[in-house]
């Protein structure tokens, strides 16, 4: 049995809010093969398991319903390794202005 | 009382969603078939510069530092002709309470949704907007919900939208994700029936008076330094809000002869509602999938009259590639140390060569910059291009290619501007706006008068064009 998580957990829902077929009309062929679709945090109102259809409460107040995707989801957008194009940037500007200097 | 929530219904209750969330009667201000009283609609508002420097006052917006960039500036200069290299400055927006220029376009939405008792704010933004809406919503003591366009298909988000995501939710507001589509906008009604929030808009009156401190504060800062006004500014343009509140701001301080620039970054090829093209745009903001279409039709925008019209102020409209955007970002942040942007370095890049052209005496302004951080930083963006299948390389900007290849400058000297033909822009106006007049109606004298300051043009360009759509449609 899946681990339950306790009511009033902090945790993330999803849900399909337009289906393939009723999309827009006027986007992108690519856009439109796909669902739109909705992610948002809130506490957990009842105990549940994940993917399960649960109801969250948001910091606004709303309530709503959706399948339960994360609890305590973690925020991992980061910087990652860095760019070695950009490396050297500083030390080639840096130089140019040394020889103004130089000059001066 | 439940209303039905399908697509249709929801669209089709449009008018009146957005009459009750933004509280402003938009018909009372037609005078003719196209034309419509801008500066009345904006002066009704009740809020006058002095007021609203006030009011941002008072949430500790605005009266950001201008930074001369004196390294800048000489680098400028090593690739300038003799005599030539115009001195670079900086209005440092990201000193505003949630780190960009936005929270003055935030502080009178929230003053009025106070004033007028809404129970909260609400705004359909991916962009530091979310932030400065969140920001100004806390201070305000107001619930704040932001709608954005956050991840594609396969779940990826955008690094840059995934911090702005973390910074709305640590000034707490409900951040409601969705992936790719203009249907966002659906969502965004059902927030606003639903909650009765007030529509903190980026392009009703409140948001563009709120830009207009800027252009003002940064014109009076140059005049008391240098004992006149700056001889161009630079704004990076995508809806237009910028361009238009800054440049107001310019004339009320009496800086009337100052040359306004617009810049945005090149994302040609790339369609901005294409869940395949939506994490190969490397910049989610400041580019020319806002700019372009914003410019020639401001009223595609989320209230039926935008108070964002950039063409009546652009002087001169530029494009400037990803690689020189994100080469410049890492140079401000080397020789100038201010780790800035990169979306908001857009007009830094046009300006390092704008200022190649002009005169050593001559001062350039670039009018904001904004906050960095994971995600909202070059190395975020480069790594998900990469992992993307983006071709990252140094060499000749001219071989950038969205979505393709992002070519780094391997010199200074290479960073050069694209014109973009203001008639051509204006041409484009004008023909979308004959084309949104109703079958049967006919232009009046009154609408001639407003396409001319629509267009900032000449009544006989305006005409010229009406006669050649006239004899197309023949």
């Amino acid at each position: 049995m899946a681990d339950l998580v306790a009511g009033e957990t902090w945790v993330e829902i999803h849900r399909v809010l337009l289906e393939k077929g009723e999309r827009a009309t006027q986007i992108p062929q690519d856009t439109r093969d796909v669902p739109l679709e909705m992610k948002v945090k809130g506490f957990l109102l009842h105990e549940a398991a994940l993917g399960d259809e649960v109801e969250i409460v948001t910091v606004a107040g709303r309530k709503l319903k959706g399948t339960l995707s994360a609890v305590n989801p973690s925020y991992d957008h980061k910087f990652g390794p860095p760019i070695s194009e950009l490396s050297t940037i500083g030390r080639e500007v840096r130089e140019i202005l040394r020889k103004l200097e130089g000059m001066s | 009382m439940s209303r039905e929530l399908s697509y249709e219904a929801v669209m089709a209750r449009k008018g009146e969603i957005m009459r009750t969330s933004v509280g402003i009667d938009y018909e009372r201000y037609a005078t003719g078939i196209l034309s419509f009283d801008y500066e009345g609609m904006l002066a009704e508002t009740g809020y006058e510069l002095e007021t609203i420097r006030t009011i941002q006052g008072r949430t500790a917006v605005g009266n950001t530092p201008l930074v001369e960039l004196r390294n800048l500036t000489d680098l400028a200069r090593s690739v300038s002709g003799t005599g030539k290299g115009a001195r670079i400055l900086v209005k440092d927006e990201a000193a505003n309470p949630s780190g960009s220029f936005k929270d003055r376009r935030a502080s009178l939405s929230a003053h009025e949704a106070r004033k007028k008792g809404y129970p909260g704010i609400a705004a359909a933004t991916s962009g530091n907007y979310g932030a400065a809406v969140s920001s100004q919503a806390a201070k305000a003591g107001l619930g704040c919900i932001i709608v954005q366009e956050a991840f594609d298909s396969r779940g990826i988000s955008q690094p840059e939208i995934a911090e702005k995501t973390r910074a709305c939710e640590a000034y707490g507001a409900e951040v409601v994700r969705l992936s790719v589509g203009p249907e966002l906008f659906y969502y965004f009604l059902i927030v606003l029936e639903e909650t009765g929030y007030f529509n903190a808009s980026l392009y009703t009156p409140y948001s563009i008076l709120g830009i207009e401190t800027l252009g003002y504060e940064l014109s009076c800062q140059v005049r008391e330094r240098e004992g006149r006004f700056p001889d161009a500014v630079v704004a990076t343009h995508a809806g237009g809000g910028n361009v238009t509140g800054t440049a107001r701001g310019l004339l009320k301080a009496g800086a009337a002869d100052t040359l306004m620039v617009a810049a945005s970054v090149d994302l040609a090829g790339l369609h901005m509602a294409s869940d395949r093209d939506f994490n190969r745009k490397s910049f989610t903001t400041g580019h020319t999938g806002f700019s372009i279409p914003f410019s020639t039709w401001p009223d595609r925008a989320d209230v039926p009259r935008n108070a964002a019209r950039s063409l009546r102020y652009m002087d001169r409209f530029v494009t400037v590639t990803q690689g020189e955007v994100f080469y410049i970002t890492q140079v401000l942040a080397e020789i100038e140390g201010m780790e800035r942007g990169p979306a908001g370095n857009t007009s830094l890049a046009a300006a390092f060569a704008i200022a190649r052209e002009m005169d050593r005496e001559q001062i350039i302004v670039v009018q904001e910059t904004e906050y960095t951080g994971a995600g909202k930083h070059p190395l975020g963006q480069l790594n998900l291009a990469k992992q993307m299948g983006i071709d990252i390389r140094r060499g000749d900007p001219r071989g950038n290619r969205p979505g393709k290849v992002i070519v780094i400058p391997e010199h200074p000297s290479q960073i050069k501007p694209v014109e973009i033909d203001l008639d051509r822009i204006r041409r484009s106006y004008l023909r979308n706006a004959l084309d949104s007049i109703p079958e049967g109606e006919n232009v009046t004298e009154t609408d001639i008068a407003f396409l001319t300051a629509e267009t900032k043009s000449e009544e006989t360009f305006v005409r010229e064009v009406i006669e050649l759509h006239e004899r197309k449609k023949r």
